[in-house]
């Protein structure tokens, strides 16, 4: 079968008899084929015209935009726009760069180094390395779920990931690429483009190749955008193929949490990102007739997914629960697919005794590769202990030897754990030397000794306090110069909380129906919706994941539309309120002023921007066909959308952000996230910086700093909450709208600082826009500030949209 | 003097902090700097200062140096309970990125400053922006106020105790006794 997109075209080309052949042009954006006069086995073709970017083209009547398939520097003045206003500021790690034998090289003070690169270009070339590691992953990942997919379900699979509900079905694939796919072999030659681009983006670190700061910068964008499309080819596969909720706001409520696992019954412990395994397990039991007998849970993304295939199965939590779990003693066996995994987990998997299978050709762990063996032989070797751990990158095979050796290990292993008892924490305690080297090992800084210095009187009780802060690294017992099991000690003293997390979260849906977009386009644009506010990714929190609850429920009683992905959304189900509810309880799943919605895993963050796209799309109907640019002018003007990654840490989630940087969605990270090396900060006080084009006269006008930043780590969650008000603000805002954005500033800002905003001034731009309940009060500000009436513009960064040209 | 960077790993390569041996240097430079500043993160509010909080110190502190405060995260809300307020406030990155900026006119529309001192930021985000400042902000100096090591500055405390802490502080706001100019 041909495979690839350049196979299927030589296969083409290989019929067509030379003499025949009118016109041939292979561009990027597809190939094209035009034949005066052609013979076949089945008669003569005249004036055959045939695209392959597909023939299905035929039925899109939208023309192509600009830019299909964009290269390296297509959009390269889109961005230079943005970087222009939202300069890089960067934090560097160290002062030297290491990457070549030229090298180490003093890069202090934005030296050069020996390649002739300065600190600044080699921060933001780490930025593309980064970035470039996490599009990898999500694309990489994307092809192999495709390949089985495709294999098991055939190409000819229609795209269904909502029915009539979603006419527009890959949003991202149709902006980015100008291609509509139908099937899942369509989603192979936009997978092609990609893999094509992430190999030009990666080449592009090299020594000796980029020496402008902002061109690698250009580049990062580039890999986030190219990223999103392969996160969206991922998730629309395997919502189609897989069944999994398709746009369904109301996805079925799953298990969340430790407390919800049935101890007593064989457990099977998921843990990474690609599902197939997962869904191997699931059938296998299925088809067995032991759903019911044994417990699937999972830890991170795999979860996320296995709950949107089979909603029996339990979502543990995000990755930071991967030690206390696994040393818990509760899995019987652990099952490593790819990404996020801890790569000490095979190892702890062996402490509590738990065969481990490895099941993704990206993650072998040193084991064996058992893949053409007999399932029974490896069940036999992983129950005796012969061996600890196979590789097998056969997914059905992986869920009949998990479920096997689940049934048959579980009697042996009696729930065998790593975690010491009470006692002997008060016991070897009193070996703490007072050191102090696990606190400065700690990220989060935790009073690990005190915590020691008390339970070595016999209380466990400071312990059990750092329990919600720690992420879960297990630094602390690397630093330990007397071996103390650290992290252990503390979920014992935890132990108690930790039984008792039992939550709900909402499966992911998948993506948002035209429907829902239709009915909240029209307020977001005119800003009375106050903003779509997006938690997504990892579990690196600041100060444990209380916050990322509160800030979700803060804006969702706000009448914001709150959405989750990844992790974050694990966390945020992982608080109840008053009434025993957790968030996906207390507000609806409907894309929707004041609710909760998960869209699912990683790869689900791409009907985040879907969404945002199809507001331009669907309710402005702005042409979106290879229309990049426009669109994403659109959005930084009019969609008042703002990111959220509290405790992002992985190049993913870099790669995640700087796709909604391009696309203008300003992305709000925790504290650890300035490790990320550089921010994209706007200037309020350059005034100069804050003009766009108003589309109907071509005059330049002064919007204010909307949205202020488009990268920026805060430093903590009152911060946040504040900057995420005033981030929602576009230039396109409605009067009332304004005046509603500017009400719940306003009101956080007086809340967690205690003050009046400072820089009213500049988002008032008519009386108008003043909120009614507090006109005297600012009304004084402006005459203080020497504030003047502007105009509220048709925005638009781009010259091309102006519709008469100014003389 | 050598010193440890108080997070283990957070090594910085060949430029590292001068160590604050004697406290009477640090009020010397700041007497010595044109335009000075005092970034305070919100930590400020949680670190115990004899009896009361770090921010207690830091708005005496103000008041007798005379060095005008940015106040980051949410802290303005501390300063304001406590009828103190400070010269601006804005997010860290924010005072950051304004710091490397050589025509920034300043949080009190003076001019750009030559000397920003640092207290109570987390650890990592002061690490980073002090990194920040040391690679792109050639006009200024950076000192820390913390009681840990911070490398990226050009001058720090070693990594030091309380108590000890808590007298360097006081030699350095009794070097202002009796107003600024002294
Ligand atoms: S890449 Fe350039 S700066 Fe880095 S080590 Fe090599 S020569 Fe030095
Ligand atoms: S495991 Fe927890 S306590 Fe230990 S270093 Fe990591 S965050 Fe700190
Ligand atoms: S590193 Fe170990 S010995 Fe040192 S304070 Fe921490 S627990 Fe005690």
């Amino acid at each position: 079968m041909p495979r690839t997109f350049l196979e299927k075209f030589k296969m083409l080309v290989d019929d067509i008899k030379p003499s025949t052949l009118g016109c041939v042009t292979l561009s990027k954006k597809g190939l094209h084929i035009k034949i005066g006069e052609m013979k076949t086995d089945v008669g003569l073709v005249k004036n055959l015209e045939l695209s392959i970017g597909k023939i299905v083209e035929e039925a899109w009547a939208e023309p192509m935009g600009p830019t299909p398939f964009p290269s390296l520097t297509a959009l390269r003045e889109w961005d230079l726009k943005l970087l222009q206003r939202y300069k890089p500021f960067y934090l560097p790690f160290c002062d030297v760069c290491c990457l070549c034998t030229f090298g180490k090289c003093d890069l202090t003070g934005n030296k050069r180094g020996a390649c002739g690169i300065n600190m600044s270009a080699q921060q933001s070339r780490i930025v593309l390395l980064a970035c470039c590691i996490g599009a990898a992953t999500h694309i990489g990942h994307a092809r192999h779920l495709l390949e089985h997919l495709i294999e098991k379900f055939g190409r000819r699979m229609p795209l269904d990931v909502g029915g009539l509900n979603v006419q527009v079905e890959a949003p991202i694939t149709r902006l980015v690429c100008g291609v509509k796919p139908e099937t899942l072999g369509d989603l192979e030659e936009i997978l092609d483009y990609v893999e094509t681009q992430v190999t030009h983006l990666l080449s592009v670190v090299h020594t000796g190749q980029e020496g402008s700061n902002l061109d690698f910068e250009s580049k990062v964008f580039q890999t986030g955008m190219i990223d999103h499309v392969g996160m969206e080819v991922a998730d629309i596969a395997q919502i189609a193929a897989y069944g999994f909720p398709k746009a369904d706001p109301d996805a079925p409520l799953v298990d969340l949490g430790y407390g919800t696992v049935n101890v007593e019954k064989p457990v099977i412990l998921c843990i990474g990102h690609n599902v197939v395994p997962s869904v191997g397990i699931i059938d296998f039991m299925k088809e067995n007739g032991l759903d019911g007998e044994i417990e699937v849970c999972g830890l991170c993304c795999t979860a996320h997914d296995f709950t949107r295939y089979y909603k029996r199965g339990k979502i543990i939590g995000p990755i930071s629960w991967q030690l206390r779990f696994i040393r818990s003693g509760v899995p019987d066996v652990v099952i490593l697919d790819e990404q996020c995994i801890r790569t000490d987990s095979f190892y702890e998997a062996q402490r509590i005794k738990a065969p481990v299978i490895v099941a993704s050709e990206k993650n072998c762990m040193g084991l064996p590769n058992r893949t053409n063996d007999p399932a029974d032989a490896i069940v036999e070797d992983l129950v005796s202990g012969k061996t600890p751990g196979a590789l097998i990158l056969d997914p059905e095979k992986v869920g009949e030897v998990a479920v096997k050796t689940a049934l048959k290990v579980a009697p042996l292993r009696k729930k065998f754990k790593a975690i010491p008892e009470v006692e002997e924490v008060l016991q070897r305690a009193k070996d703490c030397r007072q050191c102090g080297d696990c606190r400065r090992a700690c990220p989060q800084d935790l009073h690990i000794p005190e915590a020691m210095k008390a339970a070595m009187q016999g209380s466990l009780a400071k312990l059990a306090d750092l329990y919600d802060l720690c992420v879960g690294c297990g630094r602390c017992e690397q630093a330990c110069p007397v071996s103390l099991p650290v992290h252990s000690f503390i979920v014992k003293a935890g132990e108690k909380k930790l039984k008792e997390e039992t939550y709900k979260v909402r499966a992911g849906r998948g993506p948002i129906q035209d429907t829902e977009i239709r009915n909240v386009g029209s307020p977001i644009v005119l800003g009375e919706i106050p903003g779509v506010v997006a938690f997504v990714g990892c579990a690196n929190y600041p100060n444990g994941g209380i916050e990322v609850a509160e800030m979700c429920r803060e804006f969702a009683n706000r009448r914001y539309i709150v959405v989750t992905s990844g992790c974050a959304a694990m966390t945020a189900g992982m608080y109840k309120n008053e009434e025993g509810k957790t968030p996906y309880e207390e507000f609806t799943g409907e894309f929707t002023a004041g609710c909760m919605v998960n869209v699912g895993s990683c790869v689900s963050n791409a009907h985040i921007a879907g969404a945002a796209i199809k507001i331009a799309s669907i309710f402005a109907k702005r042409n979106l066909r290879a229309n990049y640019e426009e669109i994403a002018d659109y959005i930084l003007n009019r969609v008042g959308a703002v990111g959220v990654a509290w405790g992002a840490y992985s190049q993913k989630a870099a790669s995640i952000a700087s796709g909604f940087w391009r696309l203008g969605v300003p992305v709000i990270v925790g504290p650890h996230g300035i490790k990320y090396r550089r921010m994209l900060l706007g200037r309020a006080d350059r005034e100069e910086d804050w003009y766009v084009y108003d589309a109907r006269t071509g005059e330049k006008v002064y919007v204010g700093p909307a949205p202020e930043h488009l990268f920026y780590a805060s430093e903590t969650k009152e911060e946040a909450m504040v900057m995420i008000a005033k981030l929602c603000m576009r230039p396109n805002d409605t009067t009332k709208g304004r005046a509603i954005k500017l009400t719940h500033y306003i009101d956080l800002h007086k809340r967690l600082y205690g003050t009046m905003p400072e820089d009213i001034h500049r988002f008032v731009r008519t009386i108008a826009d003043v909120p009614v309940t507090m006109k005297d009060e600012i009304i004084k500000i402006l005459e203080e500030k020497g504030w003047k009436e502007t105009v509220i513009p048709d925005p638009t960064l781009l010259p091309r949209l102006i519709r008469k040209k100014k003389e | 003097m050598a010193a440890e960077p108080w997070q283990t790993a957070e090594i910085p390569g060949p430029k590292k902090a001068l160590v604050i041996t004697k406290p009477e240097v640090v009020a010397a430079m700041i007497k010595r700097a044109k335009h000075p500043v005092l970034v305070v993160g919100y930590r400020a509010a949680e670190i115990e200062f004899e009896g009361g909080k770090l921010v207690d110190f830091i708005i005496e502190f103000s008041g007798k140096s005379g060095i005008p405060v940015v106040a980051t995260a949410h802290m303005v809300s501390e300063f304001s309970k406590r009828g103190f307020k400070p010269a601006s406030f804005m997010p860290a990155v924010d005072i950051g990125n304004r710091l490397v900026d050589p025509s920034w006119s300043g949080v009190d529309g003076k001019g750009q400053h030559d000397l920003a001192l640092f207290v109570g930021l987390p650890y990592y985000m002061e690490w980073t922006i002090l990194s920040g400042l040391k690679h792109f902000a050639q006009h200024l100096k950076t000192i820390t106020l913390d009681n840990v090591y911070q490398p990226h500055a050009n001058w720090s405390f070693p990594n030091i105790s309380h108590e000890d802490w808590v007298k360097s502080l006081k030699v350095i706001i009794e070097k202002f006794e009796g107003g600024e100019k002294e």
